[in-house]
């Protein structure tokens, strides 16, 4: 279908623009939550181009890739926001 | 018809991961940042997930086709909102008990120092002393 392919281009394209927009609030952001904040959105929009691209490209592994992100940035924020204060 | 249906869901989604990315950008607070990002994550690949899970289920034969496609990406989403949830709660908690540290370290608090009316003091006996 030459329609859908060219939109999952098109939002792969805009999602690939969010990813890159979230590194700004993460080198920005003044307390380490908001770069952590970003570091979840960079995980969930990665996952959302991971699994556009795995459509796309006909690469089902990509989808696997996309859990694995996505489960990062949670273990990355637990064990942040959870460590024995020092 | 079902290009119409897919393409269209893939347009909402992307609509909501772009305004939780701005949101992130441009929101002046952490918890309001958190509710961009978990917007963004929650309905923005929710979205893109259905059209996915759509064009899986009634596409062309191939690598990105089946029930099991579809499965996976929903386990992919419901992961995601689980995560988004907990990341939410503690991200928050976090933020709100080092800003109060921080508060204590400069001014160290009195006897209803500075509280309103609601106090935040979550203990039983609701903070009396």
């Amino acid at each position: 279908m030459g329609a859908i392919d060219i939109a999952l281009v098109v939002v792969s394209a805009i999602l690939l623009v969010c990813v890159v927009a979230g590194l700004w609030r993460g080198v920005r952001g003044p307390t380490p939550e908001d770069r952590l904040t970003a570091f979840v959105l960079l995980g969930t929009s990665g996952a959302a181009l991971f699994i556009v691209l795995a459509a796309v490209a006909g690469a089902p592994a990509l989808r696997d890739a996309a859990i694995v992100v996505v489960a990062l940035a949670t273990v990355v924020v637990v064990v942040y926001t959870r460590r024995s204060p020092t | 018809m079902r290009d119409v249906v897919v393409i269209g869901l893939l347009a909402i989604g992307t609509l909501f991961f772009v305004a939780g990315t701005i949101g992130l950008l441009r929101f002046p607070d952490l918890p309001t940042r958190l509710h961009a990002v978990a917007k963004a994550d929650n309905l923005g690949l929710g979205f893109i997930v259905a059209a996915l899970a759509i064009w899986a289920l009634t596409g062309e034969p191939g690598e990105s086709a089946g029930v099991g496609v579809a499965a996976k990406l929903g386990l992919i989403w419901v992961l995601c909102l689980v995560g988004t949830a907990a990341n939410s709660h503690l991200l928050a908690g976090h933020h709100r008990a080092a800003a109060r540290a921080q508060r204590d370290r400069v001014a160290p608090a009195d006897a209803n120092d500075g509280e309103g009316p609601i106090s935040d003091d979550t203990r039983p006996s609701g903070g009396a002393p």
